[in-house]
This record gives C-alpha cells, sequence and structure tokens, in this order.
C-alpha cells in the first residue's frame, strides 16, 4: 500500500472539486436509492456508495478526451468523468431524455461526448474494449488514455488476463482500475483467489501494479497519477487496484448478510468522505461553513437532475425498434 | 475483367481499403507477415502497411474481437479474423453482447464498425473444432449483419462495403472457397449488403444456396437442365440483412422451393428461409418447401463420415425431384 496525501501539492480548486464530486456521487446514489423504495426505478440497481474516492481519484487525472470504460456499478465513474446528473438519472428511470433514451437503464450508461464509452453489465467484458480504446490511441498518435474500472470479480474473468497481458505486449495507454470491494456478488475474495493483493498480478504481464487504499481519495489520485503519467509517455499500462468498500448490499436492497458486522462497522469509520473532509478542514481547505455550503448546492444539483427525471416523458413503445442498426442502413435495406 | 480467387480478392479489398482509409487496421492470431493467416489472406499486407496495421495477436479471441469494439468505437475501422469459425465461440460475449449491442443500449450514440472475418464450412477433414457452420448463431443477434458471399466479385464487393460501413459485421469466408476464381472488374466496386443475386436463372424450381452450396447447386442445376428441369439459383450473398423480396420473387415465379445450406438443420439458415416464404408467399407454392442442410451432429473428422453429413448434388438434386 503506498499511503499518501500529499496535499499541499494540490491546490485548494482541485482539491474542492473532488470533494464536490464525491459528495455529489454520495448524495446522487443516496437518491437513486430513495426512488428505488418508491418504486419508481425500473429493473435494478447497484449502488457506488463508500467507493467514490476510485472514481474520483482516478478521474480527477484525466482530461476531457481520455476515455473511460464502467461496469454495473457505474453511476460514480459517469459522474466523475464529467456526466450530467439530469441525463444519467432519466436514464436510470427509463426515460426518454436519458443518454440512451431508456435504452440502457442504470447498468448501461454512456456519454461518448466526454469519453465515458459506456457500462457494460458483462462482469469483466470491458477490459478488451478499454484495450481496443487504447489500440485507437496508439494507432492515431494521440496521447490521450483509457481508464478501465472493474471490480475484484472480473479480475477472474478470462477476459482479465486476455487484456492485460495483451496491452502490456502491445504497450497500450490504459489504466487498469481494479475497485476491490471485496466481495464479488456475495462471494468474499479469499475464497476465490489465494492472494491478497490483485495488483500483484501486473508481475504475471510484465507491468507496474500497485495496491492503494481506495478510500483516500488522495492516495487514489497519487496511483492514478504515476500511471496515468506512464501511459500518457506511452510507457504501457499499470494494474492499480483501490480497496474499498460498498456501504450497501450488491444490488436492490440485499441486505450483505454475508458480511460481519464488525466488518462492515470498521470500513464504515473509514467513510471516504468524512476522511476526506476532516483532511480539508485540517488544512484550511474547508470549513463548517463552506461544508454546509457544499453540501446544499451537492443535493439540489441531485434533486434538480431528479426533476427533470421525474418530468421527463417515458420513450414511446415504437422507439424499441430504432438504434439497432444505424438509420442509413436501417433505410438502405428495406 | 480480370480473373482472380477469392482469397486474393479479399486481399485486394483489404489493401484498398487500407489505403483509402488510414483508420483500417487488421487484427488476428499470425495474420502478419510471418504467416499471412491461416489461409493466406492477409499475404503480404504487413509488409505493405506496417506491423501496427497488420497486427499479429496473443491467442486470445476475445482479446482480439474486444480490441476490436474498443477501437471501432473511438474512431478506428478495425477488420478483425478468427482463424477459424468454431472459435467465435471464444468471443461469443464480445461478438453478441457488446459489439451487437453498443449501439442499442447506448441509445445510437455510437457506431461498432467491426469487421470479423472467419472461415466456415467442412470439407478438409479437420474435425469438429474446425469445420462447422455456425451462420445461424449470429443470424440471431440483432445488431449483427452476416455477409456470406460465394463468389470472387462478392467477396471483394462485400468486404469493401463492410469496412465502409457503420455496424459490426460477421463476415463469413467458407474455406474451400478460397482458391475458387471467377471474374472482376479493374475498377473499384462495391456490393451493398441485403441485396440477394440470382446466379442462375429458370423455371421450374428455385433454389436458394449459401456460401459454398451456391456452386453445388449451380452444378445441379447444370445437371437437372439437361434432364429438362430449368433451377434457378438464387444466392443470398448477406444472410442479414437477408433480401427476403428477391427470394420471394423467385419463389412466386418458380412455384417450387429447395433451400440449400450446409449448417445444421434445426434452426438453422434454411429454417429461417423456409419459414419466410411460408409466411409470406405459401400461396404461390405448388408443392412443400424442400430443404437440404447438415444432420444435427457435430462435423466428423474420416472422409467418409464428412462426405456423409455434407450437402453434395446427389442430395440437392434429390430433394429437386421430389417435388417437381
Amino acid at each position: 500500500m503506498i499511503a499518501m496525501g500529499r496535499v499541499s501539492m494540490m491546490d485548494n480548486a482541485k482539491l474542492l472539486e473532488m470533494y464536490r464530486q464525491m459528495l455529489t456521487i454520495r448524495f446522487f446514489e443516496e437518491k437513486v436509492f430513495e426512488l428505488y423504495g418508491q418504486n419508481l426505478v425500473p429493473g435494478t440497481i447497484h449502488l457506488y456508495e463508500g467507493e467514490e474516492a476510485v472514481a474520483v481519484g482516478v478521474c480527477a487525472n484525466l482530461r476531457k478526451d481520455d476515455y473511460i470504460t464502467s461496469t454495473h456499478r457505474g453511476h460514480g465513474h459517469c459522474i466523475a468523468k464529467g456526466a450530467r446528473l439530469d441525463k444519467t438519472m432519466a436514464e436510470i428511470l427509463g426515460r426518454k431524455t436519458g443518454y440512451c433514451k431508456g435504452k440502457g437503464g442504470s447498468m448501461h450508461i454512456a456519454d461518448f461526448s466526454i469519453g465515458m464509452l459506456g457500462a457494460t453489465a458483462v462482469v469483466g467484458a470491458g477490459i478488451p474494449i478499454a484495450a481496443g480504446a487504447g489500440s485507437s490511441i496508439k494507432l492515431r498518435g494521440t496521447d490521450q488514455v483509457v481508464a478501465c474500472f472493474f471490480g475484484d470479480g472480473a479480475s477472474n474473468q478470462g477476459t482479465f488476463h486476455e487484456a492485460i497481458n495483451l496491452a502490456a505486449v502491445w504497450s497500450l495507454p490504459v489504466v487498469f482500475v481494479c475497485e476491490n470491494n471485496l466481495y464479488a456478488m456475495g462471494t468474499r475474495q479469499s475464497r476465490v483467489m489465494l492472494i491478497e493483493n490483485i495488483a500483484d498480478r501486473a508481475k504475471a504481464y510484465g507491468i507496474a501494479g500497485v495496491a492503494v487504499d481506495g478510500n483516500d481519495v488522495l492516495a487514489v489520485f497519487e496511483g492514478a497519477k504515476e500511471a496515468v503519467k506512464r501511459a500518457r509517455k506511452g510507457e504501457g499500462p499499470t494494474l492499480m487496484e483501490c480497496k474499498t468498500y460498498r456501504h450497501r448490499g450488491h444490488s436492490r436492497f440485499d441486505p450483505a448478510a454475508y458480511r460481519p458486522k464488525q466488518e462492515v462497522d470498521a470500513w464504515l469509520k473509514k467513510d471516504p468522505i468524512a476522511i476526506f473532509q476532516t483532511r480539508l478542514v485540517d488544512i484550511g481547505v474547508l470549513s463548517e461553513a463552506s461544508i454546509e455550503e457544499l453540501v446544499h448546492e451537492c443535493r439540489k444539483a441531485v434533486d434538480d437532475a431528479t426533476k427533470f427525471a421525474l418530468e421527463s416523458p417515458f420513450p414511446e413503445p415504437e422507439e424499441a425498434l430504432e438504434d439497432v442498426y444505424s438509420p442509413e442502413e436501417s433505410a438502405s435495406v428495406q | 475483367m480480370k480473373k482472380i480467387t477469392i482469397r486474393d480478392a479479399l486481399r485486394e479489398a483489404l489493401r484498398e481499403e487500407m489505403q483509402r482509409d488510414k483508420t483500417v487496421f487488421l487484427l488476428g492470431e499470425d495474420i502478419g507477415r510471418y504467416w499471412g493467416g491461416a489461409f493466406g489472406v492477409t499475404k503480404g499486407l504487413a509488409e505493405e502497411f506496417g506491423d501496427e496495421r497488420v497486427r499479429d495477436t496473443p491467442i486470445s479471441e476475445s482479446a482480439i474481437i474486444g480490441v476490436g469494439v474498443g477501437a471501432a468505437i473511438t474512431g478506428m475501422r478495425p477488420v478483425a479474423e478468427i482463424m477459424f469459425g468454431d472459435l467465435t465461440a471464444l468471443a461469443m460475449d464480445q461478438i453478441c453482447n457488446q459489439a451487437a449491442k453498443i449501439r442499442y443500449m447506448f441509445g445510437g450514440q455510437a457506431s461498432v464498425p467491426l469487421v470479423i472475418r472467419t472461415p466456415f464450412g467442412a470439407g478438409v477433414n479437420i474435425a469438429s473444432h474446425h469445420s462447422q457452420s455456425l451462420e445461424a448463431w449470429f443470424m440471431h443477434t440483432p445488431g449483427l449483419y452476416v455477409a456470406a458471399p460465394s463468389t470472387p466479385y462478392d467477396a471483394k464487393g462485400l468486404l469493401k462495403a463492410a469496412v465502409r460501413g457503420s455496424s459490426p459485421v460477421l463476415f463469413v469466408e467458407h474455406k474451400l472457397l478460397y482458391p475458387v476464381d471467377g471474374m472482376i472488374p479493374e475498377e473499384n466496386f462495391v456490393v451493398p449488403f441485403g441485396v440477394a443475386d440470382v446466379k442462375r436463372e429458370g423455371s421450374d424450381v428455385s433454389i436458394v444456396a449459401t456460401l459454398y452450396m451456391v456452386h453445388k447447386a449451380l452444378a445441379t442445376a447444370e445437371q437437372l437442365g439437361k434432364e429438362g428441369i430449368s433451377v434457378e439459383v438464387v444466392d443470398p450473398r448477406t444472410l442479414a440483412p437477408l433480401d427476403r423480396q428477391a427470394i420471394l420473387k423467385s419463389v412466386r415465379k418458380t412455384g417450387r422451393l429447395v433451400v440449400v445450406s450446409e449448417d445444421c438443420k434445426t434452426a438453422g439458415v434454411s429454417s429461417e428461409i423456409a419459414a419466410i416464404v411460408a409466411e409470406e408467399a405459401l400461396d404461390y407454392l405448388d408443392a412443400p418447401i424442400k430443404r437440404v442442410a447438415e444432420p444435427d451432429t457435430p462435423v466428423p473428422f474420416s472422409p467418409t463420415l464428412e462426405k456423409f453429413v455434407v450437402p453434395d448434388e446427389k442430395t440437392i438434386a434429390r430433394a429437386v425431384k421430389e417435388i417437381v
């Protein structure tokens, strides 16, 4: 583990922006859970509460033209990459105004205009796609990078091996970010792998591997900074493991009874937002008053997005037939 | 016009598209300078365009297609080769859940201009893992197009159209067709998707055949012609989109239909074509629809066994005579 937090090296505006993003994700997810309880969210949900430091710490190192790939637990990735709250919420509620016009839902949000290449709900499937975006960058000769988010469970998929090996041997500009929240659905990591640090697998591919405290946004930021720098300079991929914990169960109302109470309590004490907030107060970047102001601001942003989503229409049923192929192609083969 | 094999026609298509468009690149196992592809389609292209654009990959089918998907949604036009069609099974998630669904599930935000070339078909005694015809799997996948050319002209024209399109294409090559030759124009041309080609006109019975079976159907038609039976042979050329109108038009003219396809009979290419005709043109039929396809077995090894399961001129002629 690298434990850092060289706060003084960063400017206050950046720190505040990261704090604001973490709060926004937290409030957004709380709202999604509330709406789910009111039967306003069709299907299922996988919330990011507790893991905010990972998406925010990584994406704080990315430019708008950099790419990310995401997972079924992807709301946080979207928001950290700069997605609009209103279109994200509308998509989760199945509305026509959502990012995917209601065809994707919570597990398939994408915003190609900000390099968010979409969330795949097949565990591990985004890893080769991220490598593909990396190979595209290399062929086009730009200095973009890709951050590929996936979980501990995905690291046991064949795609993890295939894609990271290929990215290593082609020296692709990809940061593979493993969000290790200890559980693949209900299966604890120790039951399905003998190693403690998934980052150790980097050795097998001959690339850099680093494990960081995924609840410390500055540790994530510093780890990702190195990895992104390496990628941007054409020095190849990194496997970065962020150790974190989800505050709620896997999905919907999963009570997560498979997790010991002591363990849950210990992790809740390491709430990434509380940790960061304390540090920012300590160094004088935040005050009680400014916290209150930011909390109000972020809640309002989430409320406004929710209002937009709830007032948005559902798609017309026949729209189910659109977007299978491009409109031009569909027209030419009628 | 010039005479060319399907193998060379495919290579010409790739070369011309790579010259025309810098975003086109190739990836696959042993497609580069040391081998040029298991069937030699990409021979010489690495030397001409460099190893970056004609990229040898690890034996990682899922990554080959996944990399194709990721490159396709970020501005490139990858052409991936899966060495044998049976091995698409290793990449089914990337083909069917990712490539085919990305445009749809992201609400039309992204195009996936990815071409996946792969050889299907039996006939060279390489047994169950290198011989099957699996077109129907991909016809059953919305969002994917399926090309199935039978001649050098169609192979070149369709491959060029596939590379220029904006949807993922499973581009089927039949391994017995690589050395088959035919005439193509010297000048640039493309063959549009969704347009069937009547390979032989006739009036007594329509045979709709695909890939290598087009040639078997044509040989059968030639023979039956001598016996006084006039056979029309329709080649759909692309299975998705399928040119339903051309098939229906032929059946309305002849009143009889035999569908010949090398894949297994159950839920196969022939099932879909027969169902379309039954649904849309039953009144025009003067006899039951006949299907000639492989039995529902894997492709066996021994020449006597393999020959038995693959449709040939005899089984096709028998089916025709049953309804004429």
